[in-house]
This record gives structure tokens, sequence and C-alpha cells, in this order.
């Protein structure tokens, strides 16, 4: 372990994450929805970004694996969980079966992008996201036709078991797996096929198993933000885990810059701010209503100066430290 | 200043968490109601994919607004709507309608046209005890998700009712092939009430084909459709598709009348080269037509028309009665606090809105009479309304 307060952050951040979540009650539910919002998100660009960034592959399908997550998880807590439980089970004994469908919801997806990853990542450069593509478009259309999952209208009714404490602390178990990961001997495995797949192969590494590892892991994550977030939105249906929300946690990592887990941890939290504070700020006066009509437009527009200002991501402080490492 | 970087964002750190702090406490003062205007929250896709439908039901919640505080407000107070747009997105409406409860304090939330994020909305409202009236989602799911859950339009299941007994009296159709939408919750749901409906008439289904929300190209699906030859085809479907369907219909030669639910209604109907000429002679079942014969329909239509400019459709109509049923309910409780006015939403009775005379049932879903439109001659032309 080269970081060793990396593990005391982690344990500081799920104390931290459970008194947020003992206090959650005696907060406004609208900005405790933010931060829900931002803890899930925080999970799913961090979890992109072991595979988009440091793994140097591009993935455009990470909204699919979120699907998986999320409908096992539903099914486990709807289905699932009445049968099993004695009735009337208490509050552990019902967020025991939490854990169990937040880490049923994990290794579904990871499952899932050990099936796409396998063949797919054989590949090389653009082909990945392609198939990463049409494998988020497949899950839609499966889960539509599949009458029991409740087909385009989704499951409602899911359970409210998302709260801070677990959005939180999976966010913080997320960020340490993936820097102690990229940060271990066998991590650097990872920036190596980013950097160069010939030279990294040429010295005798099997970059193929990086690549499905990184993808795996990331795909294992974003399984766990899916179930968190069908917990929290209580209905989920196929067009919640499309394209444009891939796009979404794409974004996230190329504003935060790819490969930097810090700044994709803040792009994430800024982003999904952005369209609250717009939101907030049409509020505040009539003349200002129009920031609300044009959000999209606002925050597409937000982009593109970003990109032109920033190509490398908003948040790369620690450029120079990370090259020479 | 020179600080290291450390220091610098340790700094940073404890600024935003003292700033988050800060924003979390709860809002105090202020209780719902007490303030010198009742804060009326609405939600609504005024951009994005069904931007056409959340913009005139807008319009009307608008109107009505307009009109109650015009004739001195409720209860001596001024109605202040507060409007969210969730862009048509899934995951916005949950967010969207926590910020009007618990910041704008609103004592009732009005929305949404689509049933799925109706649906987001509806847990919320349901657990933070704020009346919810959705003013056009038909599918019956919303109103099941808690007794603070209302609606104003007629559910799926009596569309399809109504379709299928308008199949054999008027279309005189013995054979009707269904075409559904298996991308839109709203599709499939009516598709299936009416085969129930026209099956246990004794009329046959003779094919059922599918598509999704993508697809431009249904001749697949058509010609298929061509080969049972029906007397009619049921679209359960939204206008985007629609015209295109009715199009490749006619382009293989289909003659038989198209029909359809409320999905349809929106003046992109009938545009597009050949749109007009296609759909002559084709039918839905809608909520509302400005042509209907009511002075309270009329009136509605007049004064829409001189603020808005445009003609107004079934979604206007209803946005327009979710706000008056609301007005109703305060006045009836004499307080505008959401657990006194939800016992009066739900007794409801007779109350006449412009989309017709409605009474709340058991399951708070408006018993209402529905209106059915052809189109002739490249025109919405109203022509008959059936009564539950």
């Amino acid at each position: 372990m080269k970081h060793p307060g990396a593990r005391r952050w982690f344990l500081v951040a799920v104390v931290a994450s459970l008194g947020l979540g003992w206090a959650q009650d005696r907060l406004d539910p609208y900005f405790v929805d933010i931060l829900t919002r931002i803890g899930i998100n925080v999970i799913l660009a961090v979890s992109l970004n072991l595979i988009n960034g440091h793994a140097g592959q591009f993935s455009l399908g990470h909204a699919g694996f979120m699907g998986v997550g999320a409908y096992t998880a539903a099914a486990l807590t709807l289905f699932a969980g009445p049968k099993l439980l004695p009735v009337g089970a208490g509050f552990w004994l019902q967020s025991a079966w939490f854990l169990v469908a937040l880490l049923g919801a994990g290794l579904m997806a990871a499952l899932a992008g050990l099936l796409v990853g396998a063949p797919s990542l054989r590949l090389k450069g653009d082909y990945l996201a392609i198939v990463t593509l049409g494998f988020g478009q497949i899950i839609a259309v499966i889960f539509r036709n599949i009458e029991w999952l409740g087909g385009a209208l989704g499951l409602n009714g899911i359970p409210a078991r998302t709260n801070l404490f677990w959005a939180f602390s999976a966010a913080a178990l997320t960020i340490y797996v993936v820097t102690a990961l990229v940060n271990s001997t066998y991590g650097r495995g990872f920036l190596a096929t980013h950097d160069d797949e010939v030279a990294a192969e040429s010295m005798g590494m099997n970059t193929t198993r990086y690549k499905i590892v990184a993808f795996v892991v990331g795909s294992f994550f974003a399984g766990i933000a899916g179930a968190l977030s069908g917990h929290f939105t209580l209905t989920i249906n196929p067009k919640g885990f499309d394209f444009n929300r891939s796009i979404e946690i794409v974004v996230m990592v190329i504003v935060g810059g790819m490969g930097r887990t810090v700044g994709v941890i803040i792009a994430a939290a800024l982003l999904t701010l952005l369209p609250e504070g717009l939101r907030m700020l049409s509020g505040m006066s009539p003349s200002l209503k129009w920031v609300g009509e044009s959000r999209p437009l606002l925050y597409a527009l937000l982009l593109i100066a970003l990109m032109l200002l920033r190509p490398q991501g908003l948040f790369t402080w620690k450029r120079k430290k990370a090259a020479t490492a | 200043m020179n600080l290291p970087t450390a220091v610098r964002r340790r700094i940073f750190l404890g600024v935003a968490v003292a700033a988050l702090v800060a924003a979390g406490c709860k809002p105090t003062g202020g209780g719902a109601g007490t303030g010198t205007d009742i804060p009326v929250g609405e939600f609504a896709s005024l951009t994005g994919s069904e931007a056409a439908f959340g913009r005139t039901s807008h319009n009307g919640t608008l109107l009505a607004v307009d009109q109650i505080n015009a004739a001195g407000g409720l209860l001596g107070k001024q109605v202040k709507l507060i409007t969210e747009d969730n862009q048509s997105k899934d995951g916005e409406s949950a967010t969207a309608v926590k910020k009007l409860i618990s910041r704008d304090q609103v004592v009732a939330i009005l929305g949404e046209v689509a049933s799925g994020r109706s649906l987001e909305a509806a847990p919320i409202c349901q657990q933070y005890q704020v009346p919810q009236i959705s003013p056009s989602s038909t599918n019956p799911k919303v109103t099941q998700m808690g007794d603070y859950i209302f609606r104003v339009c007629f559910i799926d299941p009596f569309q399809g009712t109504v379709m299928a007994k308008f199949a054999q009296k008027t279309l005189k159709a013995k054979k009707v092939a269904v075409l559904t939408d298996v991308g839109a919750p709203y599709s499939v749901g009516l598709g299936t009430y009416f085969k129930e409906r026209f099956q246990a008439d004794g009329g046959t289904i003779v094919a059922e084909q599918k598509f999704t929300k993508d697809d431009k190209d249904f001749k697949a699906q058509l010609t298929a459709i061509k080969g049972t030859a029906p007397d009619a085809i049921f679209v359960p479907a939204y206008y985007g598709q629609v015209t295109l369907i009715v199009l490749q219909a006619r382009e293989l030669g289909i003659t038989v009348p198209l029909f359809g639910g409320d999905g349809w209604e929106a003046p992109e109907l009938l545009q597009g080269s050949g749109a007009a000429e296609a759909l002559e002679g084709c039918y839905f079942s809608t909520h509302f037509s400005p042509d209907q014969d009511s002075p309270r329909a009329k009136d509605f239509v007049k004064q829409y028309e001189a603020k808005f400019g445009a003609r107004p459709d079934a979604m206007a109509a209803l946005g327009y009665d979710s706000m008056l049923l609301l007005a109703d309910a305060i006045k009836r409780a004499g307080s505008a606090e959401p657990a006194k006015i939800r016992p009066m939403l739900a007794a409801t009775k007779d109350f006449d809105g412009v989309t017709g005379r409605m009474t709340l049932d058991k399951d708070r879903n408006a018993e209402k009479s529905a209106v059915i439109i052809g189109i002739k001659g490249g025109k919405f032309v109203y022509s008959e309304t059936v009564s539950p």
C-alpha cells in the first residue's frame, strides 16, 4: 500500500456517512435528494474513470451496467425479499437484505461486464466504444420486453432503502478500491496499458487481462450505483438507463480529467449541482426566469466553453506528480 | 496568498462543507398556506421529447391560475404557481417535486402528462402527504401509489373500452389488427385493454404487431397486418410515429381506417407531406375537443385563444381542469392545508370542468365521458361523445 492515508480516509468517510445517514431526517429533503444523487454519480464517474481514464479504454455503456444492477437489486428487494424475510422484519434485517441486494447487483453487473468485456476487449481503440454502445441498447430492449420486470413501465413501488449512509459509504468504497487498485503494483499495468499498449505487450504483459479486470471492477460499482439509484427514485424503467445516461457519466469523467480521481469526484458533484443551481437562479426573480427555461442550452454551452478552455479537464492539479510517480 | 497546495485544499474543503451544512438546514417559518399567497407546485415537461404536450398542459394551468387570481383568488389569497421543468427526462421529476415541497412549501402538486414521470413523483407526494393531481396520465398505476394521488383524466381501461365499442358500432369492424409501441407503457396498456374488451364483445384480433419508440420504418409490421385483411387497425401510439405509420400503410395499399387514443392528438399529427390526406377517415379518442358543443368549453376556447393565440388541445383543457379541481377543493375545505385539501378532493362529485362533468371514484380516478375526433379535410373534427 503506497498510500497509508487512504485506509484512514476511507474509514473517516464511512463514519461521516453514518453520521449523515443518522441526521438525514433532520435535513431538508431537497438537499438530501441532491446529496444522494451526488453520491450515486460519484460512484458512477469514479468507476467509469477506472475504465476510460486509468485503463485508457472507451466505454459508452456504463448506464447499461447500472441498469443490470438496478433491476437485480429491485428484483431482490421486491420479489425475493418478502418471500425470504420473516413477516415484519425489523430495520436491521431489512438493511442486511439491502446489503445483499447491493452485492447481488454489483455481481450481476460484473458478470455482464465480463460477458461483454471478454470478447470485445481483445479489440483495440474505438471498437470497444461501439460494442459497449450496442450493449447499452440491448439491455434497454431486453428490460423493455420482459413482462415480469414491468416492460416499458418498469418496476414501481421499490422500497426506499437508499439513504445518505448507503450512498456515501458506497462512494467511499468505490473511491478507495479504485485508488488502491490503481496505485498498487498490479495497477501499474492499467497505466501501462493506457500509455502504450504495444510497448506493454512487448514487455510481456497480458493487456487484455488488465482491460478485463478494469472493466469488470468498473461494472461492479456501476451495478451498485444502479441499485442505490433504484431504491432512491423508487421506480425504474428501461429509459433511465439509456445512451443519454451513459453520456452524462462520460461527460463527468472528461470534465474532471481522464484518470484524475479527485477531479472526477468534483466534476460528478458539480455537474449534479449545476442544473439545480440554474433552477435556483431562475427561481430568484422573474427577470431570471429564462435561465430555467434554457437550462439544457446553458448546460451544453458550459460544456463547450469548458472543453475549449480546458480540454485536459477542469481539475488536473496533480498532473506533474502523477507523471513522475 | 502562497499557501501550500495541501493547506489550500483543506481550506477549500472546510468552506465547502460549511456551505453545504448551511444550505442543508431545514428552512424555517412560513408554513404551508400561512403567507399572503397560496403556493401551488407544478412539474412539467416544458423541454425535451414530450414538450408539445407539456407546454399546452402548462398553458392551460396558467390560464386557470390567471382567472382565479383575477376573480379575487382563493380564500382571499392569490394563487402562486411555481413551475419546474423536468426536461422530459427520467430522474428529474423526483428532485423537482422534493424542491417544490420542501423549499417552496406548496400546498399541492400538479403534474404530469406522461405516466412514467407521474409515477416518479407519486411516492414522494404520498410520503410528504401533499396532494398530487395528474392532468393527463392515463395509466391506472399512477393513482394506485397512494391516497394523496388524484387525476382529472379517464384511465386507459376506459379509453380501451370506448375504442372497442366505437370500432364495433361506428366503424362496423369485426376483424381488427393492433400495432403497439412496446417502448411506451401507455401504448402497451391501451392496446391490451382494447384487445380484452373487443374480444369480449365478440370481435377478432387478427394481428398483433409491435414496434419501438425510435423506429422509422413500419413496413414489415404493416405488410404482415395487410396479409390478415383487417377491417380497421388500432394504433395506440404517440403522434410522432402515427403519422409515419399511416403514410407507410397507405403506401402499401392499406385503405382501411386506422384509429387510436389520446396520444394522437397534436397539431404535428397532420404535418408532413401527404399526412393530412393519408389520415382522412381515421379516428382517435381523447378528453376534449374545441368544437364540443358546450358553453363551458366554448368560453374556455375563447379565453385560451385570446391569451396564447392558438387553439387549445386536450392537454391544455386537462391542465386547466387540474387547477380548477384543486381550487374547488380548497374552497370547499376553507383551508389551504394539504391534509384538509385531500379529503375534499376525494369527495369531488359532479365537478363541472371544461373536459366534462366528473366525479372522482374511490380509486381517485375521474369518471367522465370521452370524445371521439375524426380527421376530415385535413382537420380534427368532433365526431361523438361516449359516456362511461
